[in-house]
Parts: C-alpha cells; sequence; structure tokens
C-alpha cells in the first residue's frame, strides 16, 4: 500500500542560506496512521510541516501523496489534495467572527452570498460531536488562547480532510479536551485518515501515535513504530544525549511570625472583552519564596487575571498590592518598575515586538534604564552584551542577536521572553502558560528557573493548562471556574480533587488554607 | 441649497466608496488624486469624440482601472513603497492629464464644452413637494453614487468577495492558508477603486461642469482617503462624511453669491476645513487593518 505522504530529501534553507532549517529529510505518514513527530525547538518540524501545505517552497527534494508525484505550490494545492494544517501559530483573523473564519475561503452555497447562518448551525453541531466547546459567533480578538485552538482546530474539522497536520495543537488544551479530542484522533484514523501529530508530549506519543519522526537540527535522527522505542530513547535521539529530570524543589515553610506578603488582591472584579464579568470578587495572596498555582479549564477568568495583576487591563473594583504598594489603577510601567515580571499567553501579541531583533527584545522593558540608555541614547555595545549573554545562557537558537524575532520558532521566541522577565530578580512573577510550545529540556529548565526565582524570594502566580506542571511546582493551587476561586488547597492535593474543582465543585472550604 | 448638497457629495463619495476597498485589502493609495484627474480627462474625452455621454462614463471608469492598474502593479507585484508610489500615481495623473488635455484641444481662451448631462427627474417620486427637487431631479452620477452606498455596503459585509478582502487585509497569512489568493484579491481591490475614483473625476467634468480644467479636482481625492479613514472604512459613514463635504460646498457657494465680506479664497477653503476638523472630532481611534501598507511574502513571518 502507497504511503499517503511520502517527502524525500527535503532541505528548506531561510535568509539566502544563513539559516538551514531542514537538510535531506525524509518523511513518510502511513494511511489511517497517526504520525508524531518530535524534535527540540528550532529542529525543523514546522518548516517541514509547512512545505507539505504549501506555505514554504522547499529548495530540494520530492513529495509523493497517496504514491503519486505532487507539486504544492500554495496552501490552495494542498487543500485540493485533501490536506487541512492547524497552525502553531493561529491562522484567524481577530477582527472576524469564529464562523466568518471558518468559511473562510470555501465556497458557499448562496454565492456569491455568504452563507453564516448554515455554517453556525453546523459548527455547533461539530464542537458537541468532538466536544471541542466553542462560540460560533464570537470575535476571535476576544477569546483566550485556548478558546483560539479550539476555533482553529474546528475550522479544519469543517472543511473535512484525508490527511491532518496537527502542529502543538494541544500545547493549550486542559487534560479533559485533549483527552476528547485524542478520541476524536482515532475516530478519524478509523474512517482511514492520517495524522501528523507534532508535540513535545512525549506521553501523547505513546498514547496515541503508531508512528514516530524525531528531527535534530533540520536533520532526521530516527523513525520509527512507536511500539519499537521507548521513552528514554526518543529523547535521546531529540537531544543527542541522555538526559535525567530530576527537578528538585526545597519544601516551603511559611514563616508564621513576620508575613511577607508580596501580592495581595481584595475584592478584585474585572470585565473581559466581551463585557462580562471575568473575575469575580477574588481575595487572595501570595508571600515571598511561594509559589500559587492557578489550575482551571482555560477561559474561566485565568487570562484577565493576569492582565489585570500586570496592569493590562482596568479593574471595576477591588484592590492590588505589590510589596504593601497598591496599584490600583496604575499603568503597566508602575507594576514593572515594583517589580513585576510578566509572561504572557500570547507572545506575539503582548510578549514582543515580532519585527524588531532579539537584543531589543530582550531590553524593552528597561530600554530607559541606565545600563541601556544616556539621555535617551541606547548604548549598543551593552544591548548586544546582554543579548549574547541570554542567547548563551538559555540557548536560544538564532542567527544572531540581530534576527527579528518574527524569523525564530516558537520555543525559542517564548525563551526570549522567560530570559527577559527572569533575568533580572523579580519581586513578583505572573506566569501563564510559561513553558507552552517549549521542548522537554526547556521546559524542564524553566521550571527550574522558576523555582530558583522562589528560592530567592519571588512570589509566583502560575497559570497552566498541564495540570502536572501545577502539581509539580505550586505550593498551593487555586482553581478558577467562572471568574472564582473555588478554594485554595495545598500543593500535595490529589489529581481528582482537583479535577473535580475544575468542573466547579467546590469541596474545600474557600480560605481555608490561605496564608 | 439642498439639491446643491447632494451632488456637491458625490466628487467625494465616489472615490471614498471605492477606496474602502482598496484600504480594506490592506492598501494604502495616495494616488485617488491623480486617478480622478485622469478619470476626469477620459469622460470628457469620451463625451467630446462620441458625443454620447454613457460613453464617457464607461471610459472614465476604466481609465481609472488603468490609472489604479499601476498602483496595484507597483504596491502588490513589485512590493514598492506604498506612499511613495501613491504620490507618484498623483504626480503622474495631474502632468499626464493635462498634457493630453492641452495635445488634443491646444490652449485655447475659452475651454471646450461638451453636452451637458441630462438631469433625470423620476416620476411620481419628483413630484413631491419640496423633497422631490432636493432627491429626485439629478443626473445619473448621482443616482449612481447613492446607490452604490448600500450595495458597497452589501458586497463587503455578507459576500465571500468581501469577506477576502477583509481578511487580506486584516491576516494575508491567515487568507492565504485558506486557499485565497492574496495578490488576486488585493489587485480587484485597488481596481474597483480605481473605477470608483475614475467615474468621480468624470463626475466633475462631465456631470458638473462640461469641460475639463486641470485643477478641478481640487484635492478631492485626499479628502476620499480621509473620510475612508475616518469613516472607519464603512460606506455609510462615509456616506455622512460625504454630505458633510457637500453642504460646506454649497454654503460656500451661496455665501459667495450673497457677497459675503470675505476673500472668495477663504470661503472656498471652508469645505475642507469644516470636513477636516468635523471628521477628527468624531472620529475615536481608528484601528486600521493590520495589514495595512504592508505587503505580502508567503515565506515572510
Ligand atoms: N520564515 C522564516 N524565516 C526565517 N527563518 C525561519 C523561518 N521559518 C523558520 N525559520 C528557522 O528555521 C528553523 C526551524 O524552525 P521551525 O519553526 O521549523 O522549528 P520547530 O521545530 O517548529 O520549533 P518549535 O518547537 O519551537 O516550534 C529555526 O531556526 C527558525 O528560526
Ligand atoms: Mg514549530
Amino acid at each position: 500500500m502507497a504511503y499517503a505522504v511520502e517527502m524525500s530529501n527535503i532541505c528548506k534553507s531561510f535568509n539566502k542560506g544563513k539559516v538551514q532549517a531542514l537538510d535531506g529529510v525524509n518523511f513518510t505518514l502511513g494511511r489511517a496512521k497517526i504520525h508524531g513527530i518530535l524534535g527540540e525547538n528550532g529542529a525543523g518540524k514546522t518548516t517541514l510541516m509547512n512545505v507539505l501545505f504549501g506555505l514554504y517552497r522547499a529548495d530540494s527534494g520530492t513529495i509523493c501523496v497517496n504514491g503519486k508525484p505532487v507539486e504544492i505550490h500554495r496552501p490552495k494545492d494542498a487543500r485540493a489534495l485533501g490536506i487541512g494544517m492547524v497552525h502553531q501559530h493561529f491562522m484567524l483573523v481577530r477582527t472576524m467572527t469564529v464562523a466568518e473564519n471558518v468559511v473562510l475561503g470555501l465556497p458557499s452555497s448562496k454565492a456569491p452570498f455568504l452563507d453564516i447562518k448554515s455554517a453556525t448551525s453546523k459548527l455547533l453541531e461539530l464542537s458537541n460531536v468532538f466536544g471541542l466547546k466553542i462560540d460560533p459567533g464570537a470575535k476571535v480578538w476576544q477569546l483566550s488562547v485556548g478558546e483560539q485552538q479550539r476555533a482553529e482546530i474546528v475550522s479544519v474539522l469543517y472543511r473535512g480532510v484525508d490527511i491532518l497536520i496537527l502542529d502543538e495543537p494541544t500545547a493549550v488544551l486542559t487534560p479533559a479536551e485533549t483527552r476528547d479530542f485524542f478520541k476524536m484522533l482515532g475516530k478519524m484514523k478509523a474512517e482511514g485518515k492520517s495524522v501528523v501529530l507534532i508535540t513535545h508530549k512525549l506521553e501523547e506519543i505513546f498514547d496515541i501515535a503508531d508512528e514516530a519522526t524525531v528531527l535534530r537540527n533540520g536533520k532526521l535522527a530516527c523513525s520509527t513504530e512507536v511500539s519499537n522505542t521507548s521513552k528514554q530513547e526518543l529523547t535521546r535521539m531529540m537531544v543527542g544525549k541522555d538526559v535525567l529530570f530530576n527537578l528538585k524543589k526545597s519544601s516551603y515553610e511559611k514563616n508564621a511570625l513576620d508575613s511577607n506578603e508580596r501580592l495581595k488582591v481584595k475584592n478584585l472584579s474585572a470585565l473581559n472583552n466581551k463585557g462580562l464579568s471575568a473575575l469575580d470578587n477574588l481575595n487572595f495572596s501570595i508571600e515571598a519564596g511561594e509559589i500559587l498555582g492557578v489550575a482551571g479549564v482555560d477561559g474561566n477568568g485565568q487570562s484577565e487575571l493576569c492582565e489585570v495583576l500586570t496592569g493590562l487591563r482596568r479593574i471595576e473594583s477591588g484592590d492590588i498590592s505589590v510589596n504593601g504598594t497598591s496599584c490600583t489603577g496604575r499603568e503597566p510601567k508602575a507594576f514593572i518598575d515594583l517589580g513585576v515580571a510578566h509572561i504572557p499567553e500570547d507572545r506575539h501579541m503582548t510578549g514582543m515586538a515580532m519585527n524588531m531583533d532579539v537584543s531589543r527584545n530582550l531590553i524593552i522593558k528597561d530600554f530607559d534604564r541606565k545600563e541601556y540608555s544616556f539621555l535617551g541614547i541606547l548604548k549598543s555595545g551593552a544591548i548586544e552584551r546582554n543579548a549574547d549573554r541570554a542567547i548563551a545562557e538559555y540557548e536560544i537558537k538564532t542567527s544572531g542577536a540581530e534576527a527579528r524575532v518574527r524569523e525564530l520558532s516558537g520555543g525559542n521566541q517564548q525563551k526570549i521572553i522567560l530570559a527577559r522577565e527572569l533575568g533580572k530578580n523579580p519581586k513578583v512573577i505572573i506566569a501563564n502558560q510559561p513553558t507552552r510550545g517549549l521542548d522537554i529540556g526547556a521546559t524542564e529548565y524553566v521550571r527550574q528557573k522558576l523555582l530558583e526565582a522562589r528560592d530567592n524570594g519571588a512570589a509566583i502566580l502560575l497559570v497552566s493548562a498541564d495540570l502536572e506542571e501545577i502539581m509539580q511546582l505550586s505550593d498551593r493551587i487555586a482553581v478558577m471556574y467562572r471568574g472564582r476561586m473555588t478554594g485554595i488547597v495545598p500543593g500535595a492535593s490529589t489529581m481528582e480533587e482537583i479535577g473535580l474543582m475544575m468542573a466547579g465543585y467546590d469541596n474545600t472550604k474557600p480560605e481555608a488554607c490561605n496564608a | 441649497m439642498f439639491a446643491g448638497t447632494i451632488r456637491m457629495s458625490v466628487p467625494i463619495l465616489l472615490p471614498a466608496l471605492g477606496d474602502i476597498y482598496t484600504q480594506r485589502s490592506g492598501i494604502l493609495n495616495l494616488g485617488v488624486e491623480g486617478v480622478m484627474l485622469m478619470g476626469a480627462l477620459a469622460g470628457f474625452l469620451g463625451v467630446a469624440f462620441t458625443d454620447n455621454l454613457f460613453i464617457g462614463m464607461v471610459f472614465s471608469a476604466f481609465i481609472g482601472m488603468i490609472s489604479a492598474g499601476v498602483m496595484a502593479f507597483l504596491s502588490v507585484t513589485v512590493k514598492a513603497n506604498q506612499v511613495i508610489a501613491g504620490t507618484a500615481i498623483t504626480i503622474l495623473g495631474a502632468g499626464l492629464s493635462s498634457f493630453l488635455f492641452r495635445a488634443i484641444f491646444g490652449v485655447q481662451k475659452l475651454p471646450p464644452l461638451v453636452r451637458e448631462f441630462p438631469v433625470c427627474k423620476i416620476p411620481v417620486l419628483s413630484d413631491i413637494p419640496y423633497i422631490g427637487t432636493i432627491f429626485f431631479e439629478h443626473n445619473l452620477f448621482v443616482y449612481l453614487a447613492y446607490i452604490l452606498v448600500p450595495l458597497t455596503w452589501l458586497i463587503l459585509e455578507r459576500t465571500t468577495f468581501g469577506l477576502n478582502a477583509r481578511a487580506v487585509g486584516e491576516h494575508p497569512h491567515a487568507a492565504d492558508a485558506k486557499g485565497i489568493n492574496v495578490s488576486l484579491t488585493r489587485y480587484l481591490c485597488v481596481l474597483i477603486g480605481g473605477a470608483y475614483a475614475g467615474l468621480g473625476g468624470a463626475f466633475l467634468s462631465i456631470g458638473f461642469m462640461n469641460t475639463f480644467l486641470a485643477q478641478m479636482v481640487g484635492g478631492r481625492g485626499f479628502i476620499a482617503i480621509a473620510v475612508v479613514v475616518f469613516s472607519r472604512w464603512e460606506p455609510f459613514r462615509a456616506l455622512a462624511a460625504a454630505l458633510l463635504f457637500g453642504v460646506a460646498n454649497a454654503l460656500q457657494v451661496r455665501l459667495q453669491a450673497m457677497g459675503v465680506p470675505f476673500p472668495p479664497q477663504a470661503l472656498q477653503a471652508l469645505p475642507y476645513i469644516m470636513t477636516i476638523v468635523v471628521l477628527l472630532s468624531v472620529s475615536r481611534r481608528a484601528s486600521f487593518p493590520s495589514a495595512y501598507t504592508i505587503p505580502f511574502s508567503r515565506e515572510e513571518r
């Protein structure tokens, strides 16, 4: 039987050959198979799939689909071959509704007019069948990243595809959503469809994939049946050496006598982008040297909470104080000056200036400090030295400090934000999905860094869709549900307990363990 | 005076409606002024040589499209800087139109005149006292411009083409990934803008003055661009802004006729000043299409 996709000897370079993203890569996808692609940040996973989808033209190499050689010059050609793709950085038009985004580029039954109504009902049906909650009438800019992820997935399913490419689709889905999503992939496979799944989560590969390909530095490291391999082997293939995971966390000891509240929130309420209540009378505090993990299904106010705590969103009522100083109604700059670091969920929109280079993005919050400027003139020497240090320390894969961040792979963009935010001993860290899109090595590294910051006395608010991450790092765990915290429990609680709270069951007395 | 308002809004309204397509697709065509001049000349030539008003109209739209086609080529295919390309089109249109006019008609004391555009009274409606003369006694251009307002809205908001145009201006990469031809869509939007602008110019030459003058567009192309931005790319708001310009213009003519003791130049500037002041105060923060003036290349991320 012919392969669904067979790519041979694919080479692709960027910036006139300065970056060799793919170097003679072979890739085969069996029919009715789920194929995982693994690799470190910048290994070339997205590039390889973009070549298959027609977004990039390979410098050399051939592609066969269902045994026939094909030329894919543009996404339209790929679609004609039944290939669909969920992109790592969503391809959604922010000013349009979810439904409009879904019908974009599709012929309409009422041509030349749009048929939003029937699209909406078909969408709701799809979202029911697959357990992916979406609101077809909402504008994309009003949605959280998790909701956008669901919209992106549903929009590809709406089109109906034979070969589905998924570029880190589960990065911001909750465990329950991921489970439903994988069930759906299993169904598609049973119907004879083939799926490519790019992921950094090894468990997902062993859960669902039949075959796996590992890329390293633009080259094929190995390609194998999943049943013939192990986690250790795949990890070794990705990194090129054995990796030991041993995250050390010192136990947290609350100083009973002097309370050391770094961040305190009182009766906090705020609205979301749709003008509806997002935060409903929140009360909590975080002490120096403590990590408060916030679990919950995405879209229950987590994003708004992080924005409020960094001055990016106006609050309706209540009070926020950092280190005892009230910051209510202050500008983001005031929060920065008080030592609040922010790792935002949407790195493109709020994390960095995409057209600026790496070195400038690293000092974008400190450009007016003495180290980096004098009388309004930037000190390029100091800026460059800072960049070189950060690139080395965080192992950022880039062609140089003067590369535009737009050109970096997703994981490496995230590292720039981390280097900037964690680099200057913050007092408070607001981390929203800090390891989203990072490879295992980098994830481990970031978690280590967060723990280090905590041990150095930072108060950390950690929002994550990854329950395991929350359990592993947090001293206390809060669950957000519909803008409220359904209880704050000690870090040693069980997964089940938290899972129940995420669905809205409050089995602890609120504030029971609050400091 | 009210009928004058309706009439004088047309040379703003037509190019503005067309420019809504252009700008929504992410292209800033600063050449509208030049395209209007070319359209004005084309309309005049069409009528002068065939004595057929309809041919004049069609010819002006056609030449408008060709002039805008140069802009489309420069901004979409060559990916040139749009501010520079548009400015060049304006200069080119101004120079070329008066050059051609003189080459064909020579230098004369009195400008050559063509046949007047007939006023079409709409039966029944134009008999309504008072209102009838204001709204239903105009020439074809005026009716056309007003019909295009809801039509433009309909096309942009309710058709697949309109959705494509908006997507291409907001997020060309997403549009491309969905299989939309970004370049083609942008070309079409610029060409539509050119046709409308050409007609707007022809209104001035054959629909209003029966002649061609080198300065006859008088900055209306630029006002139209401003109107589009300030009306936040919506046809009905653009209509309101164009009417405002029409009011000011009619008022200015009235004041001059009454012999108000003001230098006529100051009075002539009134509509422009009024339009800009009102537009600035009415328009809150305009949010431009995200890909405004940015050329698209698939492999750039
Ligand atoms: N459009 C582009 N312009 C310039 N360089 C690019 C472009 N696209 C990718 N690259 C470079 O190619 C390399 C591979 O990037 P790619 O996005 O494929 O990585 P990835 O394996 O998907 O990583 P991640 O896990 O971080 O998403 C990187 O070094 C990146 O900087
Ligand atoms: Mg990637």
